[in-house]
């Protein structure tokens, strides 16, 4: 195996990542949203896995496995169970209009790129294009943080975060397996504690759309 | 100390506080241990001068805190507010999150850190949403969203400082470690470091409730059981600063990369002159108080950032005895607010005269907590104010406006609360005052006399904190 080829696989895969979740942020339906992180989950795992392959690493395996099977099976389909209780698959309420969302992720990609790039000089290459597309994930998944309104496209937006977060330790050379495993787990607590959320909410206001929830903003009650 | 915690977890599913109660004595035991015989540092766990104040004090509070919420609870089981099922619930997650914090504090590794202050963070959400009213489900979810963001940038700056260590220290878990990446820190690439440290102070500072990203805190704090807001206020935010504490650290040893200070110093006083003036136009009593611990956080983070052995020293002062104070006074809000049946400053009036205990309980906490002299932290706040003057006279100034300002709104308050007629409804208090007094004798003790041995313990440390 040369080099040159597991780098050109390596920076296919993380750039894939990137075009994904771009493909994230201009989806305007429930159930396509939710294939798209699938989507997104499954590149993570080819990524991850061929991390493994390249550093010879084989607990990076796991983390591949688990995100291939939680994230881009388990977590989807169970949300895809959440939005068809709670029959909100239609529309995806945006704060921001998707035209300025996209303008707004180009300029972000654009920024982790260049500040990656010229602050990991030191590093080896393979790593270095890993983390800049790994903060390039990381700060799309924040914009979709803000741009939605939904509850569930809001865990959607923080999940692929995470994804963002585990191509970065993935890409980093030899980061310990606790790390890794631990923060497969939070993800499952997370997503637990996130179920009960949105079906609580559900159960006292008839919607996920969190903009019905402010009044606490303030001491105005 | 661990086992205890994990023991207790299990065990406090067959419901009783006292087992709650007895297993944070049992913590506290244990974290007073440490003290006599300090364990060799292994690759994932130990104990040196600074989290060792950190350990005592979280497991002192936790302690209080648990007897206080005993009686606390009793009360909510009779207005029927909570189930036993939520107290179950309840007391597990009590024991989580401490062993969370606990954890958080003697971990060796950066990474198994940044674990246990997300499962501090998700054992929280839940004790905030507890109540499931609409109010405290927009809390919880609200924390619950800006804490996983900020713990999520935390978790790239950690991952940014393995990938600057790396190089030097090689691959696997002893690179994660402090007690290695402290000593060969001169040699990490100082830009990979810059880079981290910004997100690192953005991550664990949206959970020490620093100005930008402090969104979640008044919420959570009036939403939540007082046992949590006491907990929060007190030992949380405690964790979260020793977070960034050691990463400062790690900054301050290499000499190529930006000084942590001026960013520190500029989120502290941002967060002091932000909560000092948001005290002012508060109506919900916890909220009120919320806010004073952005403030008194953005003291002590100023505090850390303007570094020396003075000033760290009084950082680490303030920061006792705010974890102190600011619990008694959540102890005697919860119960004024279960007596009154409100958090509405408006409604409540005259508790001196109704409830004299809990009342001038309330107004020494008050007058410790905005900094009158014979208190610890009117001491802490004071060589606060001197080593700024001492170092950059300049920055004194806005420290000394935010602390009138806020110490004006606080006086305010407390007055229409303590004192005039009694107003709103009166019952008879069932409180548990031991914790409320024992934790203000404390704080009066050290304003008055600190004793020899904690001075030199606590300059030791501030020497090591550079």
């Amino acid at each position: 195996m040369t080099d040159t080829l597991s780098y050109d696989v390596a920076h296919l895969l993380a750039g894939g990542m990137v075009l994904v979740s771009f493909m994230l942020l201009y989806q305007d339906r429930m159930s396509a949203l939710l294939n798209v992180f699938a989507l997104h989950a499954a590149v993570l795992s080819l990524s991850v896995g061929w991390q493994a392959f390249v550093q010879n690493a084989p607990h990076l395996y796991v983390t591949a496995f688990i995100a291939l099977g939680l994230k881009a099976m388990l977590i989807p389909s169970a949300l895809r169970r959440i939005v068809r209780r709670l029959d909100i698959h239609r529309e995806v309420e945006t704060a921001v209009g998707i035209g300025v969302t996209m303008l707004a992720g180009v300029g972000l990609v654009a920024l982790s790129i260049v500040l990656m790039l010229k602050v990991t000089a030191g590093v080896d290459p393979l790593g270095r294009q890993d983390l800049a597309f790994a903060l390039a994930v990381i700060l799309l998944g924040l914009l979709m943080m803000v741009s939605r309104r939904n509850a569930v496209s809001q865990v959607v937006g923080f999940m692929s975060l995470e994804n963002g977060l585990i191509l970065a330790a993935s890409g980093a050379r030899g980061m310990p397996l606790v790390v890794e495993i631990s923060i497969a787990f939070s993800v499952l607590i997370a997503f637990i504690v996130i179920g009960l959320f949105l079906f609580r909410i559900r159960e006292r206001f008839d919607s996920v759309d969190l903009s019905a929830l402010h009044r606490t903003r303030g001491d105005t009650h | 100390m661990i086992a205890a915690a994990t023991l207790a977890c299990i065990s406090s599913y067959r419901v009783s506080a006292r087992i709650n109660a007895a297993a944070s004595l049992a913590t506290l035991f244990g974290a007073a241990s440490f003290l006599a015989i300090r364990p060799e540092a292994g690759t994932l766990l130990f104990i040196d001068d600074l989290n060792i104040v950190f350990i005592v004090v979280n497991a002192f509070v936790g302690f209080t805190t648990s007897v206080f919420s005993a009686s606390y609870i009793g009360h909510e089981i009779e207005s029927g507010r909570l189930t036993q099922n939520h107290i179950r619930f309840y007391h597990a997650m009590f024991q989580s999150m401490m062993f969370g914090m606990n954890l958080a504090l003697v971990a060796n590794n950066i990474g198994l850190m940044w674990v246990a202050v997300e499962l501090a963070t998700l054992t929280t959400v839940v004790m905030v949403g507890l109540y499931r009213t609409h109010e405290a489900l927009e809390a919880a979810w609200k924390y619950f969203i800006l804490g996983s963001v900020g713990i999520a940038l935390a978790l790239f700056g950690t991952t940014l400082v393995y990938v600057a260590a790396q190089p030097v220290l090689g691959e696997g878990l002893q690179t994660m470690a402090w007690t290695n990446l402290i000593v060969h820190v001169a040699s990490f690439e100082p830009a990979i470091l810059n880079l981290a440290f910004v997100f690192l102070l953005l991550g664990y500072g949206t959970k020490v409730g620093l100005v930008p990203v402090h969104g979640w805190l008044p919420d959570a704090h009036a939403e939540g059981p007082t046992p949590i807001s006491a907990v929060l206020s007190g030992l949380l935010l405690n964790v979260a600063l020793y977070a960034v504490l050691r990463f400062k650290m790690l900054m301050a040893g290499n000499a190529g990369a930006v000084a942590p200070g001026p960013l520190m110093i500029g989120m502290g006083l941002a967060s002091l002159t932000f909560g000092a003036f948001m005290l002012y136009r508060r109506r919900d009593i916890k909220r009120l108080f919320a806010y004073s611990s952005i403030e008194h956080m953005g003291i002590i983070t100023f505090a850390f950032g303007i570094g020396g052995p003075l000033a760290n020293f009084a950082g680490l002062l303030h920061m006792t005895m705010h974890s102190l104070t600011k619990s008694a006074i959540f102890y005697s809000v919860g119960h004024i607010a279960q007596i009154k049946g409100t958090q509405q400053i408006a409604e409540i009036r005259g508790l001196t005269q109704s409830h004299p205990l809990l009342g001038w309980g309330l107004v020494i906490g008050v007058l410790a907590i905005a900094g009158m002299p014979p208190m610890g932290i009117f001491m802490s706040e004071f060589l606060i104010v001197t080593s700024t003057m001492a170092r950059s006279p300049w920055l004194a100034v806005p420290l000394v406006v935010g602390l009138l300002v806020g110490f004006g709104a606080l006086m305010r308050h407390v007055n229409t609360v303590a004192f005039g007629e009694p107003l709103g409804r009166d019952a008879p208090d069932q409180a548990s005052y031991a914790p409320l007094y024992g934790h203000l004798a404390i704080v009066l003790a050290a304003g008055i006399y600190l004793p020899a041995a904690l001075v030199h313990w606590f300059q030791a440390i501030a020497i090591l904190l550079g």
